[in-house]
């Protein structure tokens, strides 16, 4: 114990001194610091426990009962029990084809940007020369990826006359226009997703780097191959990453608003095919302003992602290797 | 004898330099491979950036890809698009907005990251359970009555439901950020100042935030690129002209009847658009790509 654990000098004042040592057993020698070091604690969290409270569970407990309302900004709210969430599954086409496209966009934008990162994070962490270069330049995308700028540029870049097919024209392969197109539009939003997948290639890098040079040394002399020591050492080694990094890339996509926003000028077209489940949403809530109906969205929205990641974290007790256990 | 063999200078000199070449010729294939990859992922930016560049006419023309004429028309009239509305109050809308979000996640998620990450209190670990848990709510269970109850205090329309969030540390995320951070600080640090009698705001204020300060500049980088890209919220928060920020200005090159057919202004104001990103990444890329990836690990 350091000779500054002022917790056991008699001498100090007990009112100034605090429990400086966590990790050492409790110190019982008085109550009345540990009071001062609670009612500190709780003065620290006030303007969190002040959020907590006003602008997370008190709107999380409205919306709740807002979603058996109905509601329309004007006037108050009329009870209505279960029949927004009734009306939502059994007489809302649009709902079910936002539940559509939002699986599609889900299931293909995830596994994709987990293989794209994790392949170009495994090829730059082979010590090559420049890496910090070539880590900026594949970030730079997740950088501007969200924003209203780069979803214009992508409805131009996927447009008839976009960039896209000019790429197209050097193999001689005649273009359309893709983002106005149904069967298109939903895969240039993808893309535009999966072209974002710097920020998980990061954080697999950072993870690529802490594995012991050793390990690779050790497997290489059993003569193992670059696939087997990928397969054997790399892949059971960074499963606590690629676990940290789905669930932040499903919560996130699930989400997506912005660029299904833009691209289809606010209405989820062609035909809806890139009505995102937010988009129907917002248009819900802020065009038809059906308060209610968009609340019980809401509420669906919850209960799904609470699904997905509760499937996906006991899962990773099938798949994810933790060293330590 | 095999050994003899093995140990035969000439041959063993011979395996070196063979497996030096393959090595090289290895690094530079996959060079070649990961700047094609960046070049495709890259292109269509490089080609906005030429494409603002050139007359209006020229655009989707033959698309040459290095402009024959330069000018900046575009430039200028993008940025008058909306008459005497121009993107200079956009932009000292959108910054405003982004100061003081700054601001509020600084310093009311590093406060509670130092009751988190150096203090004991009764229900300490149920309060960071909860914490984390709101990492993964979907902002639409809140939004709804958030925005009912912004509207009847009269808020809309003004910055105040995009600041006051932040002062109440409603970005949990960096809040994890600094605990994970805050963490790793030797306790003897503290204690020294507890002998010398200081209170747990000078401990806070004088000791754990200044140590702080790689955590911080990552939350100030994420929070201006979050809130400067963010649309959700000032869509639906920011209705007038002339309160509106960059992004929301930007949405109405998407309305036909703004009359903003001008593809060369919108390419040159979304280039504009991401400057500042762009600016605040390169200022600060080596803190970014290594300091969220190694402070979230820790």
């Amino acid at each position: 114990m350091s000779m500054l654990d002022a917790a056991n000098n008699p001498v100090l004042p007990v009112a100034e001194v605090g429990r400086p040592v966590r990790t050492i057993p409790q110190n019982r020698t008085g109550s009345a610091f540990r009071k001062a070091e609670n009612r500190a604690a709780y003065l620290f969290l006030a303007p969190w426990l002040a959020g907590i409270i006003l602008i997370t569970a008190l709107p999380m407990l409205a919306s709740l009962y807002l979603s058996f309302t109905n509601y329309a900004v004007i006037g108050w709210p009329s009870w209505i029990g279960l029949e927004n969430y009734v009306r939502l599954f059994t007489s809302d086409r649009r709902f079910v084809t936002s539940i559509w496209v939002t699986l599609k966009y889900v299931g293909f934008s995830v596994p994709l940007v987990l293989l794209f990162s994790l392949t170009v994070a495994v090829f730059l962490n082979r010590g090559l020369r420049g890496l910090s270069i070539y880590r900026s330049l594949f970030y730079v995308p997740s950088l501007i990826g969200a924003s209203v700028g780069i979803g214009l540029l992508w409805k131009e870049v996927f447009g008839e006359r976009g960039v896209v097919n000019h790429m197209l024209g050097w193999f001689g392969i005649a273009g359309r226009g893709w983002i106005n197109n149904p069967t298109f539009a939903l895969p240039s939003v993808i893309a535009l997703n999966v072209w974002t997948f710097g920020a998980s290639m990061v954080i697999f890098l950072a993870a690529l780097r802490q594995i012991p040079d050793s390990y690779y040394e050790a497997a290489s002399i059993d003569g193992a191959n670059a696939w087997q020591r990928f397969h054997r050492i790399t892949l059971p080694l960074i499963t606590p990453v690629i676990f940290f990094n789905t669930v932040l890339l499903l919560i996130n996509s699930f989400q997506s608003f912005t660029q299904a926003f833009v691209v289809s000028n606010g209405r989820g077209g062609p035909v809806d095919s890139t009505l995102l489940y937010s988009l129907y949403l917002y248009q819900q809530a802020f065009q038809q302003l059906q308060m209610g109906y968009a609340s019980a969205m809401a509420w669906i929205l919850l209960i799904a992602i609470g699904i997905a990641t509760a499937l996906l974290f006991w899962s990773s007790r099938f798949w994810v290797f933790y060293g330590d256990r | 004898m095999a050994t003899a063999k093995t140990y035969d200078p000439e041959l063993l000199q011979l395996e070196r330099r063979r497996r030096a070449n393959w090595r090289r010729i290895k690094g530079l294939g996959l060079h070649l491979v990961l700047i094609a990859l960046l070049g495709i992922m890259l292109y269509p930016v490089i080609w906005m950036v030429f494409s603002a560049l050139r007359p209006e006419a020229e655009i989707f023309g033959d698309m040459g890809f290095i402009p024959t004429n330069w000018t900046f028309e575009n430039f200028v009239r993008g940025w008058n698009l909306y008459g005497n509305l121009t993107f200079t109050q956009f932009y000292i809308n959108s910054f405003i907005i982004c100061a003081l979000a700054i601001v509020g996640n600084l310093l009311a998620c590093s406060m509670a990251a130092y009751a988190f990450a150096r203090l004991e209190f009764r229900g300490k670990w149920i309060l960071f359970g909860i914490m984390l848990g709101t990492m993964m709510l979907p902002i639409h269970v809140q939004l709804i009555p958030q925005y009912i109850f912004f509207l009847n205090i009269g808020w809309v329309n003004t910055i105040l439901p995009l600041i006051v969030p932040k002062f109440l540390a409603h970005d949990a995320f960096f809040i994890f950020l600094m605990v994970q951070f805050m963490r790793s600080l030797p306790s003897e640090l503290e204690q020294a100042a507890v002998v010398d009698g200081a209170s747990y705001w000078q401990r806070y204020w004088r000791i754990i935030l200044p140590l702080s300060m790689p955590a911080l500049a990552t939350t100030a980088v994420f929070t201006f690129i979050n809130t400067y890209n963010d649309f959700f919220s000032q869509l639906i928060y920011l209705t007038d002209t002339d309160r509106m920020t960059v992004p929301v200005a930007l949405r109405l090159f998407l309305d036909p009847s703004s009359g903003s057919s001008s593809f060369g202004g919108l390419f040159a104001m979304v280039l504009v658009s991401i400057g500042p990103v762009l600016g605040f990444f390169l200022a600060s890329q080596r803190l970014l790509t290594k300091g969220i990836a190694t402070q979230g690990f820790k």
